[in-house]
């Protein structure tokens, strides 16, 4: 029997569970690796040579590269794994966070300071596809 | 005997630490933040206790995916402020209670609890940050935290994280364990972390006002009702991130059955990305 998972039901949202871990694993293993200030130097010098190194995906790679959060995580990134790559390019969690909603920074920090994304219309995925 | 004086409840956010750290506390951005703690760091001078209980979570600084334990609970005599890759906060070194961590840990376990022990490891913004928030910055001839403190980590990032019902009952399990040891220590338990935020995919910068008011008004009324809400609706209602309030429940069930005294209640959005939630319970 299949396992319930009533949390892939919620829009803009994708939970880290053990499937994702499992698809992750080297991606988000190379971002720890970003916590040493060597490792942080040698991507900086050569991405792609430094990526090389790590067995992920091609996919992975080119995510990383292009910055593109969503895509990381759609291939199994956590986001705190991620913002080790974030720290290394110097941005803050909310600029992070913020690149992936599709606001700009300012737009972001905007709707943070009236008081966030509201709930109403954001429970359930049904409810953005009418969109 | 040891005995649990009283419980702190506390979000995390690691912009608080940034701004603790680089003097921006007086900043209109976070003004009425810090305000809302300015109470809380009386209180604790004054209710300094002999040992914190901190219930927290790692950010992938000292767990990678390499293993990822539920449960752990820090047995060294000292915690280093992890490098999260902006470098080390400049806070102090965080002192630890072996003796009385590895009672707790013998006690737990007995009582069916799967803590991972752990002897050696660095603290992220998960521990320091409540402590910053709490205690200010600690100056400079005296550079110390207050009182020794237990890091108990527990995994909130890969899921299933534990339930609301076993953070409960394993607070209860602490409780025990406390009121075990052989010494009059005054032990305090906070729990951290949440509350509503999501740092992820289109729906990040979710806050839910409403939720997390109710959230507290049962934390402090109705905690064993509270323990049974399951994950889906933390994650749907609070955001992904905002799960971590699980660890809340770790803290409140620690406290005595009769109920508690409110001491202080805050709550203010934003700090970055996340609502930042408070209280203060003292056992009566
Ligand atoms: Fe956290």
């Amino acid at each position: 029997m299949a396992l319930e998972k009533p949390y892939q039901d919620v829009p803009g949202t994708t939970i880290f569970d053990a499937e994702q871990s499992r698809k992750g694993y080297h991606l988000n293993q190379f971002c720890v690796s970003l916590m040493k200030p060597e490792n942080r130097a040698r991507f900086k010098a050569n991405e792609r040579a430094y990526l090389d190194e790590w067995p992920m995906s091609e996919e992975q790679k080119l995510a990383v590269m292009a910055r593109d959060l969503n895509r990381c995580i759609a291939l199994g990134g956590n986001i705190y794994f991620l913002a080790r790559i974030g720290a290394t390019d110097g941005k803050s969690f909310q600029q992070m966070a913020g690149s992936m909603t599709g606001l700009s920074e300012e737009a972001y920090r905007d709707m943070m300071v009236s008081g966030g994304r509201p709930i109403e219309g954001n429970r359930y995925t049904h409810e953005w596809e009418k969109k | 005997m040891a005995r649990i004086t009283a419980s702190v409840y506390s979000s995390h956010v690691p912009a608080i630490g940034v701004a603790v750290d680089q003097g921006k506390t007086g900043e209109p951005y976070w003004q009425k933040m810090f305000a809302g703690f300015e109470f809380s760091k009386q209180w604790l001078k004054e209710n300094t206790p002999d040992v914190i209980f901190l219930v927290y979570n790692d950010h992938a600084t000292a767990f990678s995916l390499e293993i990822i334990p539920t449960f752990a609970i820090g047995c060294a005599a000292e915690f280093k402020p992890a490098d999260e890759g902006w470098g080390p906060r400049p806070v102090p070194v965080v002192q630890g209670h072996p003796e009385l961590a590895a009672h707790i840990a013998q006690s737990v376990i007995m009582d069916d609890f799967d803590l991972t022990i752990v002897n050696k490891m660095d603290v992220d913004h998960g521990l320091t940050v409540p402590l910053s928030l709490m205690c200010g910055q600690p100056s400079v001839d005296n550079f110390a935290w207050p009182c020794p403190v237990i890091p108990f980590a527990v995994n909130v990032v890969q899921y299933p994280v534990p339930s609301g019902r076993r953070c409960f009952n394993l607070g209860r399990a602490i409780r025990k364990a406390v009121e075990s040891y052989d010494a009059p220590l005054k032990v305090q338990i906070w729990g951290t972390g949440g509350m509503s935020h999501q740092l992820q995919g289109p729906r990040a910068g979710l806050i839910n006002r409403t939720w997390d008011n109710a959230f507290l008004d049962r934390l402090v009324a109705d905690p064993a009702g509270l323990a049974q809400v399951p994950h889906i609706d933390y994650v749907r209602e609070a955001g992904s991130e905002g799960i971590e309030l699980v660890m809340w429940l770790i803290a409140r069930g620690a406290m005595s059955d009769a109920p508690p005294k409110v001491v202080h209640r805050f709550y203010h959005v934003p700090a970055s990305n996340t609502a930042v939630g408070h209280l203060i319970l003292e056992n009566q």
